[in-house]
């Protein structure tokens, strides 16, 4: 049997009626001593006998690719095979694409994307190979610039924003611009292909099975049936391995071609240039407020970047939408088309650099009211959705505010700029709002039970999130098993199909399914012992029925007993506005004489749904947060004007925040019970917390030393611009 | 594959009799394996210098002999570099990570290369790489680039920060010719202005090898190391400043200046130390010396912010020394 559950509307909340307590403790992640102890084998860490290597070849610029000394590499010691198999891919697949990414090596869409894989006995061959290769491109200028472009898109107009402009108390009209930015995950990209009989295994570091399944076989020309992807341990996503990337799609066919296994890890200066990066964007927000503050206009306008054949833009506005009433409004993305590496989902796409500039803006408006921020926000929270009329599911906006407030100390702030100075530093505070779509998407997942506990089996993977922790809590606590009793295999998709990691969305999906799964065990319990599921009590390996007690393996006898879970969206999504909110409040330093930022603490406080696991919630709120300090600060992509290439395309350059630049940061969750998320009550959190983080940092920024960086990353030398009133020095490339 | 031999040389005249042409010495191999793996340097062979016994830190009369291949965290922890050399101190503790600093060494610390990108990026021309090939920088982004110094072949700051102290230090730098024979090279002169041959970084010859850094004793008790980089930590300096200052009768009595992330060598300007020098602290002065450091500076798009931050800084640093 199967237990399936299409969300269309609310759930009754059955978690409070379970004994085991594990959802909602803090344990500790299973799979954590072997991470630790470095005996959880990443994707290259685990060969098979006989393997061969292979690097990819980067072609230096965009245009049509000739391979000149494809002969003399093919001839070199030690090389086995130069590969430009038609099926190779030349970037990233978009995540959810379930089908091929643009193929065939004669072409480089842009400088830096790899057109051959060469392979070896050793990596060092191969690495040797690959740059000896001569690559030529033949291509005009290619056009790099967003600015410089057509654009294509129009916004969503209701009501109008110019006359409300015209006619509001308060206008303001600024544009932001962000940086491209890297997902810049530790685990860099890698898999390892071995093919048996017309079947093909890949042993990879990605985030979404089910699809990269199907990008594979698309990609290869196979049914989907005859591919089985392997991620067990993914040293970190961020959404640059939702989609299948060259080196899995290279390393098959070569594994093809010369029969025997063949590994390929991209080189962290690939890593820069073949994942799919966030878009830069320019920003024009603008806001109309009547005297108290009322918002009766906004408008958020966003730029963004991909190739000419992309479908995806990154999805600043998203959040606007919904994030603040206001009668007149004009929301929307306009793309341009250039040759820079393609561009895809990166952490909280959207809302990361659309939510942190609004936020931006929305201080600037309550500067310029003299007015709190967070009195400001409070002002504007929508009763339903501004657009749209839908009624929200559950909105905390408020509530992280004001609890947040209070936790920070904000009550005392004195709320004009340049106010507190401790020797050559000014320190202020700022504050934002947090808000990020909660999505739901299909998943399953199967549970065995034997006597020795239970087994939760799903192709789900766990990219640093602590996924192996809240499925072992979710199965323990609905069949009454502690910790030590429940095993979960993930990554595999010879498991049921999860929802891969992506969205926020595992944790509420997949565990969903096994959550569904454990029901399903539970009535096949309940027969064996003629009662109803509802009537029984599961704890500590123990069954209670009324009065009567009996150990689970007794009712087992021996048996194995299966039960699959299968959850998917519904109406729910709909019918109401889902979303999670949050409030993040930091203090800022700011140094008078050099223009250095740093960050002296932050909080953020959030309403999420159900936090299954604090310690591991916890854990992603102080990624999110930490990117938002690098988002604010340090962090950009910088392409060369000429073609193109991404210059700083190693960790040496590509600045994120390193242990220094990071203080105590604190996190609060606001109780929340929204029972449209589906059955766990649970909703996402990895994303949230870094939506409108840099605005906390950079309306801090603003409050100590009066200085406004609408330009991204605020480093030494644009605050001290705005410092000392010099102009700013054009930042080359860095939009 | 490109081989390469590896020797662990026993002493100093085995490492030098095994150089030959091609060859590179290798100690902490922080900048080396990196620029290797890159092929930006294609050694044939390495000669492992780090078992010769040059990893001590000696009293020299009234300084110090600091051995070649002193770990850059040794250095920085010797109480004695802490009492009297303390800008040493900092500007070593400034550089890199401290998993960095364990291995990296004094000598290959002074030869660390610099950080342009498009040094490290075999696919675009590079005169330091590649003579002749032309700037790659030029045209390009720049940020890391320098201001003071530069050609019209290159632009490539020098990166690091323990040669910045050094140079206010007045260290020596002792060198052991192939001949076997030893000479004594002050920093000042030991790098070069890259001109029309940016692949010649410093005076040494192929082979030479680099066995200490003499400390004399300092001349100015008013030490200052700043370094302004673009995160807390692990990057490099956008602006650094060595100070060491001597204050008598509420004169400046010594002067001695280090610059980081302005040239293209670890700067000192002689001009702006005689400037201080006999004058008392003032911020005329030093705005005066500010003018005079940068009076030929050459700041373009993406590094004209270094103007005005070095200097508030350099402000802010002889304040400090001076106060
Ligand atoms: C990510 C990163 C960040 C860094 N950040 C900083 C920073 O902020 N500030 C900073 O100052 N530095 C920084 N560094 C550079 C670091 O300080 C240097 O890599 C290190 O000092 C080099 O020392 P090493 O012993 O490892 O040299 P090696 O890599 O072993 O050698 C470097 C060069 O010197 C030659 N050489 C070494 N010793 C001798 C000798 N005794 N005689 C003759 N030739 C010799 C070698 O042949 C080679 O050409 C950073 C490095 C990295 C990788």
């Amino acid at each position: 049997m199967t237990i399936t559950l299409k969300v269309d509307g609310k759930s009754p909340d059955r978690i409070p009626d379970m004994k085991q307590g594990l959802v909602g403790t803090e344990i500790a992640r299973p799979e954590g001593p072997l991470k630790v102890t470095g005996q959880a084998p990443y994707a290259a860490e685990d060969l098979p006998e006989g393997c061969a290597f292979g690097t990819l070849v980067r072609a230096p610029r965009w245009g049509k690719v000739n391979l000149r000394n494809e002969e003399r590499l093919a001839a070199m010691p030690g090389v086995l095979s130069v590969l430009r198999d038609p099926a190779m891919i030349r970037r990233t697949a978009q995540g959810g694409a379930g089908k091929a990414p643009a193929q065939g090596m004669d072409e480089a869409d842009f400088a830096g994307q790899s057109v051959a894989l060469i392979v070896a006995e050793s990596f060092e061959v191969a690495r040797d190979a690959a740059r000896a290769a001569v690559v030529a491109v033949d291509g005009p200028a290619p056009a790099v610039d967003p600015d410089q472009q057509e654009t294509e898109g129009e916004p969503d107009s209701h009501g109008d924003l110019e006359a409300a402009m015209r006619g509001a108390a308060h206008a303001l009209d600024v544009t932001y611009t962000t940086p491209s930015m890297a997902a810049a995950a530790m685990e860099p990209h890698a898999a390892v292909a071995w093919w048996d009989g017309d079947g093909v295994t890949v042993r990879t570091s990605l985030q979404m099975l089910k699809h990269n399944r199907k990008e594979l076989a698309d990609c290869l020309g196979i049914d989907p049936s005859r591919v089985r992807v392997l991620s067990p341990y993914v040293g970190g996503g961020f959404g640059s391995k939702l989609g299948v990337s060259p080196e899995a799609v290279a390393a098959a066919l070569a594994a093809k071609t010369l029969g025997r296994p063949v590994c390929v890890v991209q080189e962290r200066r690939q890593v820069f240039e073949l994942v799919n990066r966030r878009s830069e964007s320019r920003q024009r927000i603008r806001l109309a407020a009547d005297e108290d503050g009322r918002l009766v206009g906004l408008g958020h306008e966003a730029l963004v970047s991909n190739l000419p054949d992309e479908g995806f833009s990154e999805p600043v506005t998203q959040a606007s939408h919904f994030a603040y009433a206001a009668e007149n409004r004009l929301i929307g993305n306009r793309v341009a088309r250039v040759r820079r590496p393609n561009a895809g989902s990166v952490r909280a796409p959207g809302e990361a650099i659309g939510v942190t500039a609004f936020e931006c803006a929305m201080d600037e408006l309550a500067s310029a009211l003299d007015l709190d921020p967070i009195a400001l926000r409070l002002r504007n929270i929508p009763d339903a959705h501004p657009e749209t009329g839908q009624p929200f599911s559950s909105h905390k906006l408020a509530q992280v505010l004001t609890e947040g407030a209070e936790r920070f100390g904000w009550q005392d702030r004195d709320p004009a700029p340049r106010q507190r100075r401790e020797g050559e530093w000014w320190i202020g505070t700022g504050v934002s709002a947090a808000f990020r779509v909660n999505l739901l998407t299909e998943a399953e997942a199967r549970i065995t039970l034997t006597s020795d506990g239970a087994r939760v089996d799903t192709d789900m993977t766990d990219i640093g999130t602590g996924t192996y922790a809240i499925l072992t809590q979710i199965a323990g606590e609905a069949l009454g098993l502690p910790q030590g009793r429940v095993t979960v295999r993930l990554g595999d998709t010879d498991l049921p199909p999860g929802s891969g990691s992506g969205g926020s969305f595992g944790a509420a999906s997949t565990g969903s399914a096994v959550w569904l799964a454990a029901l399903d065990l539970r009535q096949q319990l309940a027969t064996r012992l003629g009662c109803d599921e509802a009537d029984l009590t599961l704890q500590d390996g123990e069954a209670r029925v009324a009065n009567t007690r009996q150990p689970i393996t007794e009712i087992l006898k021996g048996d194995t007993l299966t039960g699959h879970g299968h959850v998917q969206k519904g109406e729910a999504a709909q019918k109401v506005r889902q979303a999670t909110y949050g409030a993040h409040f930091a203090e800022a330093a700011v140094n008078d004489v050099t223009g250095e930022v740093r960050v002296r603490r932050m909080l953020g406080s959030f309403a999420a749904g159900r936090i299954l696991n604090p310690r591991t919630a916890r854990s992603q709120c102080h990624g999110g947060m930490t990117w938002g300090i690098g988002m604010a600060l340090t962090e950009g992509l910088v392409f060369d004007r000429r073609d193109g290439h991404v210059v700083n395309r190693d960790l040496a350059e590509y600045h994120v925040p390193v242990n220094a630049d990071v203080p105590p940061l604190d996190v609060h969750f606001v109780d929340e019970h929204d029972p449209w998320t589906g059955p766990l009550l649970a909703k996402g959190i990895g994303e949230l917390a870094i939506c409108g983080a840099g605005a906390a940092v950079l309306n801090a920024v603003h409050h100590a030393c009066g200085v406004r960086i609408r330009d991204w990353p605020a480093t030494p030398d644009k605050v001290l611009a705005g410092l000392d009133g010099w102009p700013v020095p054009a930042t080359a490339g860095s939009d | 594959m490109r081989p390469f031999d590896y020797h662990r040389a026993r002493d100093l005249q085995d490492a030098q009799t095994d150089y030959v042409s091609g060859a590179a010495f290798i100690a902490g191999g922080t900048n080396l394996l990196d620029l290797m793996k890159l092929q930006v340097m294609t050694p044939e062979r390495l000669v492992d210098i780090s078992r010769l016994g040059l990893d001590r830190i000696e009293d020299d009369g009234d300084g110090l002999r600091i051995g070649a291949t002193v770990t850059n965290s040794d250095l920085a922890a010797d109480p004695r570099v802490r009492r009297r050399w303390p800008v040493l101190s900092r500007a070593l503790l400034a550089g890199a990570s401290g998993q960095l600093r364990n291995k990296a060494t004094t000598g290959g610390n002074l030869l660390q290369r610099t950080r342009c990108p498009y040094f490290y990026d075999p696919d675009t021309p590079c005169n330091k790489r590649d003579p002749g090939s032309g700037c790659a920088a030029m045209g390009g982004e720049l940020r890391n680039h320098a201001v003071l110094g530069t050609s019209a072949h290159c632009l490539a700051l020098s990166p690091g920060d323990m040669p910045v102290a050094l140079r206010a230090l007045d260290a020596v730098i002792e060198i052991r010719g192939t001949d076997g024979r030893t000479r004594a090279q002050p920093m000042e002169g030991f790098h070069r202005l890259p001109g029309d041959t940016p692949e010649r970084e410093t005076v040494l010859d192929p082979g030479e090898l680099i066995t200490a850094v003499r400390l004399p004793a300092p001349r100015g008790d008013r030490q200052v190391y700043r370094k302004v980089r673009d995160r807390a930590s692990y990057a490099f300096a956008l602006v650094s400043v060595a100070a060491v200052l001597r204050l008598e009768g509420g004169v400046i009595s010594h002067a001695a200046l280090g610059f980081g992330g302005l040239g293209t060598v670890p700067w000192r300007d002689p001009e702006v130390d005689a400037l201080l020098t006999a004058e008392r602290p003032s911020a005329a002065l030093f705005d005066e010396a500010a003018t005079l450091l940068l009076r030929g500076a050459e700041p373009r798009e993406g590094t004209a912010f270094k103007l005005p931050l070095a200097r508030r800084v350099l402000r802010a640093v002889l304040e400090e020394a001076t106060q």
